[in-house]
């Protein structure tokens, strides 16, 4: 196994493993994530003194059991990411297509709503978002979904393009297929692979922006245990007990990283299989 | 030859050109008739695979077509509706591309793509689409259809593509089968076997064929008819047999010359070859195309062209008369 392959795997593990954890969330977290219990606040993790058996990652400020939030938080992470691609790869992938396969006029209209898209402040665009009609899981998946769709366009375009002119599709026109379909079963199969690698990014993407929206309170709404959410109740707390703020935030860093890994590993070998 | 036969193909005055710069089809006339090889021979550029794209109506949107008469088999070509062509290709008139490598979608296996075709056009069951297809492979000379079926076009090389495209262009018994030089990209000797199957084919299916081509030899082997297109135009078309004994536009000579032909060509003497290339045509191009290229060129020939006939059925664009190369070599 190469190196390039071990990070893969490894990536592969750390995708897997949250993604695991955050399907089975209600069966193994220890405490209810939303319990209050104002004796035991602050209390530290294992590794320090003073800490509890019945709470591995200590509790927040208001007593809630840790490992719990982060388990659920990491539903919410995974969620939001997963319904963030789903959104924009659509919006994105049907628009790159499009404008990549007609060209000309569609094209040039595609690229203008693509500009228009790369010059729209997404975080301004959130905080208008959440002062009109308030913060919720909805609002994030839809702002996100309906905003991180530019990269899927730009790559589905330059790939269209380039699958276009290839002689396949030509024999698939010369042998009596609709355009529709060409687009369906000759173009998309043959870019899905830079699409799938792309996805990962936006997914890693759209989770790190949940939790900065999160930590600035435009994101999902307390008590929610989102990742940005935990960080930004911490931020308070950070002198006194820095774990509070490190354990979200090590945990987040390493799920990004781990979906950059495999989405690297992805490149590599769909490339592979394709070139052969 | 085969006068009597209804044409299948009828061109007439076809032109193309791409933007207001270049004119890439400047005219061309042509017929194939059902069970014939019609050769369209030149040098590369001279306009022979845009005739076929702009035949089978697939040229890009930046192309514009017209044509005096464009049909086939009853069918008006020029104004058809999409669906209606869509309807036409694939279905009684099949392409092959010159690239075998690149003609087959990587993404589907060899038998998903060849069963689609009658699934659209025939509406035939998926299981019954896949029978025709691996009776056609086995046709197309390949061993083993069962396994081939289930293969990826990465898994097969030059010649079995080939074969392949063959196969799925025949799915649904085309009338007429235009071959973009079929056997170019291929090994010499997978060419001969190529080659061989199309004219099998075409003898026990009644095929006809419009085969685009560079290579003399392979007129010379297959061709009932030839074309012989230069610079959009078709410069001189007759039956196979009377081309070869009478080539009578300076450029067919030409291309002739280049040609080493057992017996024929005497030992130390070169072949010959035709100064320059083809020139890029723009629009408003008046007289000959190719004056410039021409031992015989004199002023008359940035005028007009006139179409002589050598025989009834053997017309060439060239000022000369059609015994000038007799008497020159007297």
């Amino acid at each position: 196994m190469t190196l390039k392959q071990a990070f893969a795997a490894l990536g592969a593990l750390i995708v897997g493993g949250v993604a695991i954890v955050a399907i089975l969330a209600p069966w193994i977290t220890p405490h209810d994530p939303f319990l209050q219990d104002l004796n035991a606040r602050m209390q530290p993790p294992f590794w320090m003194d003073g800490s509890s058996p019945e709470h591995l990652l200590g509790t927040d400020q208001l007593g809630r059991d840790y490992l719990s939030r982060l388990i659920y938080g990491a539903r919410i992470s995974m969620i939001i990411g997963v319904l963030v691609v789903i959104c924009s790869g659509l919006i994105g992938t049907t628009l790159g297509v499009l404008g990549g396969f007609f060209g000309g006029r569609v094209d040039a209209v595609v690229m203008f709503v693509i500009t228009c898209r790369l010059a729209i402040p997404l975080i301004l665009i959130a905080l208008t978002v959440v002062a009109f009609v308030g913060s919720s899981f909805t609002v994030v998946v839809l702002t996100l979904g309906l905003l991180l769709w530019e990269r899927f366009a730009v790559v589905s375009r330059t790939t269209t393009m380039q699958v276009r002119t290839l002689d396949y599709v030509a024999a698939a026109q010369a042998a009596g297929c609709s355009r529709f379909y060409i687009l369906l079963r000759e173009v998309l199969p043959n870019i899905i692979h830079h699409l799938v690698v792309v996805a990962t990014l936006e997914m890693a993407l759209a989770i790190l922006l949940e939790a900065a929206l999160s930590f600035l309170g435009l994101g999902v709404p307390s008590p929610l245990p989102s990742w940005g959410l935990m960080i930004s109740e911490a931020k308070d707390y950070m002198y006194f007990s820095p774990w509070v703020i490190m354990i979200p935030g090590v945990t987040l860093f390493v799920l990004v990283l781990g979906i950059n890994l495999l989405g690297d590993g992805l490149r590599d070998r769909l490339g592979a299989t394709r070139d052969a | 030859m085969r006068d009597d036969v209804a044409p299948l193909l009828e061109v007439e005055n076809l032109r193309v050109r791409f933007g207001t710069q270049v004119d890439a089809v400047r005219g061309v006339s042509l017929t194939v008739r059902k069970g014939e090889t019609h050769c369209l021979v030149g040098e590369s550029g001279c306009g022979k695979s845009v005739s076929a794209l702009a035949i089978m109506g697939l040229l890009t949107r930046s192309a514009a077509r017209t044509a005096d008469t464009l049909r086939f088999g009853g069918e008006n070509l020029i104004g058809i509706k999409d669906r209606a062509l869509a309807k036409l290709r694939g279905d009684r008139m099949a392409m092959i591309f010159q690239e075998p490598m690149t003609s087959l979608n990587p993404a589907f296996t060899v038998g998903s793509q060849l069963a689609e075709v009658l699934q659209r056009h025939r509406k035939a069951t998926r299981a019954q689409s896949l029978e025709r297809a691996a009776e056609l492979l086995a046709k197309v000379g390949i061993s083993n259809p069962g396994l081939r079926l289930g293969q990826f076009p990465h898994q097969l090389s030059g010649g079995l593509r080939q074969r392949v495209m063959i196969a799925m262009a025949l799915m649904c018994d085309p009338e007429l089968l235009i071959a973009d030089e079929p056997t170019t990209a291929l090994d010499v000797t997978v060419q001969a076997q190529i080659l061989r199957l199309l004219l099998g084919l075409q003898r026990e299916l009644g095929l006809a064929i419009l085969l685009i081509t560079h290579d003399l030899g392979v007129v010379a082997r297959v061709a009932h008819r030839v074309s012989v297109m230069y610079a959009g135009e078709v410069v001189e078309s007759a039956t196979a047999p009377a081309l070869f004994a009478g080539p009578t536009h300076p450029y067919t000579h030409g291309l002739l010359a280049c040609v080493p032909v057992p017996g024929q060509v005497r030992r130390g003497e070169p072949l010959g070859s035709i100064p320059g290339t083809v020139p890029r045509l723009a629009p408003g191009l008046r007289g000959c195309a190719f004056r410039e290229r021409c031992a015989h060129a004199v002023a008359a020939c940035a005028d007009a062209v006139p179409t002589h006939y050598r025989g009834p059925d053997h017309p060439y664009r060239c000022r000369l008369s059609s015994d000038w190369a007799e008497a020159r070599a007297a």
